[in-house]
């Protein structure tokens, strides 16, 4: 199958007042289309940053990061939100629901984005909702929500806009064991029947059995991989 | 390198502000319209308008910290429109005393009434000048009068102590034509060649014993107060007698001379050549100015001067309630930075997230204006006051007077501390990186 994801000798520094910090050490990495990837490793490993330099959330200091064939490196920031919005779909630990809003209202936001009509935006959104089993709760707030509802309306939130790649960071961090296999059968589901391409941050193995690959990094580097290729 | 751009940034902030505020009204309306066609039309502004209304939405839940915004800007606004309108109504009441049709004659390089001396000679000279308008009798409408300084014991105060200045104006049987506007409430006119006074109504209100039928004691004399007057201008502020009375006394070597001689023209148009006639004539050397430009000049300097203070105690006041603003708008900011940040990893971008921050604030801003107006308004819209007259010597009583002009200027130094205030939060939040954010709290 083809990558969807191509990494080529990516490092990442921090600097930390006069001190550098090197994240990532030359990430060498393909993910294919249609692939479940867990990425795993110690706290401090680099995982959360290869993980937002491939959802474009920030820029790599050498190196080059290709998704769906465009080299987002290369983007500046404007267009690097456009390109977001329009392929990738975010799921976070603690889900990130905007408070105020009720569940309907929070996974239109993406769509906001776009050209679609307010009545097409409902609809769409009452598809996501439907999708992920929450469509009673449409009209909910976060806050009268149980955790693994508010993730699944993330999630809902991250399919909505149908985008090829979903990235996500701990999405059952925060969950009991019942709601978080709930979530991670979710993610199985997007994957499979949808062709959802997804990479998954974790530090429960429980949780990676749900992938189809997992990687393990360790001070910025790629040491272990099964079926992939990673060099660094 | 960051200081300069800091630097500049804020160089820009404050020209764009004094821009905004000394803009009439229908620029700020284009901007407005601008912004609203931006919001509307284009992806980023619809994308600022998602993000507005997002949080407008949760204002709400942010009641008490939105409060503080509401209530510094208030107060601010309330100060500054307070001052505006002491200086506002202090030269209305001015302006409103002189008219196009009326001129005021004054010895040469006079600044004022009291510093002007006419001869009766001259006064007859004048009468005669083109231009005035005459009575039913064919008489010229032309009326010398003497303006002096009087004492007298203000109200409330101890009347062996507390003193004021009263303006004590002899007047002759013309500046009843010549001022329609002034109708006796009370009592009746003084008769000629009595020490009786006509005391306007401001006077009455500030200074103690001008009552009808009381004495009061001005010049080691004791004059009547016969009657009281109203005119809706400076001249409420005055005692008027005869001038044939008040000549004697206050100017015994020169009884007949008068400080100032009124004219009622028979229009506009006769200013000119009445002036002309004036200015050109040997005997005289005279300043024949209309009675609106001289009243308008007399009000110049003291009503800059309050506006002047107006607008320093209203800019103290407005820097505080920009950090007031500031910190409200840092918390809330810091409060959501999470939303922000999630907002700008689904594909919002920087701009729209800048604009809709800094709607907001200046949203809670205009509410703070329009609250602060509205106690201006309640609180000092007539209220009566007094001060010393530039160029006068007598106590002149006024009105606040808080005109739509008033509270606009209120209003946009409201969205002006609201602009800066949002501003910097505003652009933290679309500075901060997304990964950043996105961890913090």
């Amino acid at each position: 199958m083809a990558n969807l994801v191509e990494i080529r000798n990516v490092s990442k520094v921090y600097e930390r007042g006069k001190q550098k910090v090197e994240v990532l050490h030359h990430i060498e990495l393909d993910i294919a289309k249609g692939d479940f990837l867990a990425l795993m490793g110690p706290s401090g490993s680099g995982k959360t940053t290869l993980l937002n330099l491939i959802g474009g959330l920030d820029s790599p200091t050498d190196g080059s990061i290709s998704v769906g064939g465009e080299r987002i490196d290369r983007l500046g920031e404007g267009a690097l939100a456009k390109w977001r919005s329009e392929h990738v779909g975010f799921i976070f630990q603690f889900y990130n629901l905007l408070p105020m809003l009720s569940a309907q209202k929070n996974v239109e936001l993406p769509l906001l984005l776009t050209n679609l009509s307010a009545a097409q935006r409902r609809k769409n959104a009452s598809i996501a909702l439907q999708l992920v089993g929450l469509a009673e709760r449409a009209a909910h707030k976060p806050t009268e929500l149980s955790g693994g509802q508010q993730q699944r309306v993330a999630i809902a939130r991250a399919i909505v806009s149908d985008p090829d790649l979903l990235v996500c960071d701990e999405p059952t961090g925060d969950l009991d064991r019942q709601s978080a296999e709930d979530v991670l059968g979710l993610l199985q589901t997007l994957n499979r029947e949808h062709g959802k391409t997804i990479i998954m941050v974790t530090h429960d193995p429980k949780a990676a059995e749900y992938a189809s690959h997992t990687l393990h990094l360790d001070k910025g580097t790629l040491v272990e991989q099964q079926g992939l290729r990673a060099e660094g | 390198m960051k200081f300069l751009i800091g630097l500049a940034t804020f160089i820009v902030v404050i020209v764009g502000v004094v821009v905004f505020l000394v803009s009439p009204w229908p620029g700020l309306l284009l901007l407005a319209l601008v912004l609203g066609l931006w919001m509307s039309l284009t992806r980023r502004g619809q994308q600022a308008a998602s993000v507005t209304a997002i949080g407008v939405s949760t204002l709400r839940e942010r009641l008490g910290s939105s409060a503080v915004i509401v209530v510094g800007i208030a107060g601010v606004v309330a100060v500054l429109v307070a001052m505006l309108a002491m200086a506002n109504g202090y030269r209305e009441t001015l302006r409103r005393t002189g008219g196009e049709d009326t001129a005021i004659v004054l010895r040469g390089a006079s600044a004022s009434e009291v510093s002007s001396v006419l001869g009766h000679d001259a006064a007859v000279v004048i009468a005669q000048a083109p231009g005035i308008a005459r009575d039913e009798q064919g008489r010229p409408i032309a009326s010398p009068e003497l303006v002096v300084a009087a004492n007298l014991p203000m109200k409330g105060g101890n009347p062996e102590e507390d003193f004021g200045s009263v303006q004590l104006r002899g007047i002759g049987e013309m500046a009843w034509k010549l001022r329609t506007n002034a109708k006796i409430v009370e009592g009746r006119r003084f008769t000629p060649g009595l020490r009786e006074l006509v005391a306007g109504r401001g006077a009455q209100r500030q200074f103690d014993g001008l009552e009808v039928d009381h004495e009061i004691k001005l010049g080691n004399q004791t004059w009547k107060i016969v009657g009281i007057f109203e005119s809706n201008d400076a001249m409420e502020s005055e005692l008027w007698g005869d001038a044939d009375v008040v000549g004697p006394t206050y100017r015994p070597n020169g009884a007949n001379s008068s400080t100032s001689v009124f004219a009622r023209l028979t229009g506009p148009e006769a200013f000119e050549p009445f002036k002309a006639a004036l200015v050109s004539d040997p005997r005289l050397q005279v300043d024949v100015e209309t009675t609106v430009d001289y009243f308008s000049k007399q009000s110049e300097g003291t009503s800059k001067v309050i506006t002047a203070i107006g607008i320093v105690v209203g800019a103290i006041m407005a820097i505080g309630a920009v950090f007031g603003a500031l910190n409200t708008m840092f918390a809330a900011v810091a409060t959501r930075a999470r939303e922000i940040a999630t907002l700008r990893a689904i594909g919002f971008r920087g701009v729209p997230v800048v604009i809709a921050i800094m709607l907001e604030t200046m949203l809670l801003a205009l509410v703070g204006g329009v609250l602060g107006g509205l106690v201006a308004w309640l609180v000092f819209n007539g209220y009566t006051a007094s001060t010393l007259a530039a160029g006068t010597t007598g106590q002149l009583t006024f009105q606040f007077n808080v005109a739509p002009s008033v509270l606009w200027t209120g209003l946009k130094w409201a969205l002006a501390i609201g602009f800066i205030g949002g501003l910097y939060p505003a652009l933290r939040a679309a500075r901060l990186p997304v990964t950043t954010a996105l961890r913090e709290l």
